[in-house]
């Protein structure tokens, strides 16, 4: 979606403001959001597409006013109502009632490392060869879909040079709809500068994307 | 903490408050709810915080950094298979299962930047700052990343190359610093002291041994 989300090149927001010596949280309740997020992502109820879905999806309003571990918390909250694992009833009472669905599984405290170091591969096997190879131009499409894509507008349209094969990767757009892994090659695609901002951008400028095959088409 | 946008801090920090105290209830609700239900083992939240805050951290990074400085096969295995290189100290998994090593030259500089939501390397730099989640950062290192360097006090000639790597994939990017001069015969643990968190993402340089405490 053209959501508020994606950033890059947009204007007016001002310097950035480095913290010195800052913290990993800056209150008790980011730790805890922080932490039944994850801890509900392993319970395998939503892949990590639907979870960034779930934050980016929503007004630019609402998604400029909240703090990042604020987008995390409403798009867990509609991750949760959406697959009817908390009701509104119970927001409201701040307790559960009534019957609790099973979920597929719950992290445990003696398996958190280990899940934590095994992390999730998102490389798959692939039936078909990679159509681009480094040096190759290409164009990134000009897309706009409603649902969750990882192709940034700043690049749409404009021609780069594969630099990586990455190998072939779960392909969000897919993943976010729950419409299957879907897995496609991906490429690191560079681009000039000047491709991406005009005449007037810094001359020694290059800026790289992570690209699913789908987003490209040769130039 | 403010909104992703950061605000003018007036309007914000009067806003604050409220909304802060609502959010609050409703996380610690929810916290409620789902151990209630049994989803969550609260044991397992603590394992969680407490390895982000304690555990996992931007030191790992500069000791693969450190160890990329002194060692020059382990440099050409990072180069060829970061994960596995990385691996190999210990440092693997959740946001990092695909880790790319890019290396600063005296012709190239290397920035990193996830401009549609803030992937970041977590096993070899712990969490990501509020800065590199905030709107600034992420609308300008890929159209003005001098500017961004400038806020940073990083003015870098105008001949070096500056390349920025937004990270809109699974692909986690690792930045290789170039060693600090006067670091002759340094052991692994005194260089990976000079390896700063910005440095890695790209936003500073490493310290001088003169820095070094």
């Amino acid at each position: 979606m053209n959501g508020a989300h994606d950033m890059g090149g947009v204007h007016g927001f001002g310097p950035v403001e480095p913290e010195p010596n800052e913290p990993a949280f800056h209150a008790e309740w980011e730790r805890r959001a922080f932490a039944i997020t994850v801890a509900m992502g392993a319970t395998g109820e939503w892949n990590i597409d639907m979870s960034r879905f779930a934050r980016e999806n929503r007004s630019p309003a609402d998604y400029l006013a909240k703090s990042y571990y604020e987008l995390w918390f409403a798009g867990l909250e509609a991750l949760l109502a959406a697959r009817r694992l908390v009701s509104a009833e119970e927001l409201a009472a701040g307790h559960a009632r009534g019957n609790t669905r099973p979920v597929k599984r719950i992290l445990a405290a003696d398996e958190v490392d280990q899940v934590l170091s095994r992390g999730t591969v998102a490389v798959r096997e692939s039936a078909t060869r990679a159509r681009f190879k480094p040096g190759d131009r290409v164009r990134a499409r000009n897309l706009h879909p409603g649902g969750h894509t990882r192709l940034p507008r700043y690049v749409r349209g404009h021609l780069g040079t594969i630099e990586r094969v990455h190998g072939c990767h779960v392909f969000p757009d897919s993943n976010a709809a729950g419409a299957g892994e879907n897995p496609q090659w991906l490429y690191a695609v560079c681009f000039e500068g000047r491709e991406l901002w005009g005449a007037e951008s810094e001359p020694k400028l290059k800026v790289s994307v992570d690209a699913w095959e789908p987003y490209l088409e040769p130039a | 903490m403010s909104s992703i946008h950061k605000a003018e801090p007036h309007d914000h920090d009067h806003a604050h408050g409220s909304e802060l105290s609502e959010t609050e209830l409703r996380v610690r609700a929810l916290e409620t709810i789902l151990t209630e239900k049994g989803y969550v083992d609260p044991a397992a939240l603590d394992r969680l915080i407490e390895t982000y805050e304690t555990k996992v951290g931007p030191r790992n990074g500069a000791r693969v950094v450190a160890r990329a400085w002194s060692n020059p096969e382990y440099r050409e295995r990072l180069r060829k298979d970061a994960t596995g290189a990385i691996a190999s100290m210990g440092f693997a998994g959740r946001q990092s299962e695909h880790m790319i090593a890019v290396e600063n030259t005296p012709k190239i500089h290397n920035m990193v930047v996830c401009t549609l939501c803030s992937c970041y390397p977590w096993a070899v730099l712990g969490l990501p700052p509020v800065w590199y989640k905030s709107a600034p950062y992420r609308s300008r290192a890929v159209a003005d990343p001098r500017g961004v360097l400038r806020e940073f006090g990083l003015e870098l000639p105008d001949e070096t190359e500056i390349r920025v790597w937004d990270s809109t994939a699974e692909v986690r990017y690792l930045v290789v610093p170039m060693r600090p001069l006067g670091t002759e015969g340094f052991s692994e643990e005194r260089l990976a002291a000079l390896v700063t968190r910005d440095s890695m993402i790209g936003t500073g340089l490493p310290k001088s041994p003169a820095e070094a405490p």
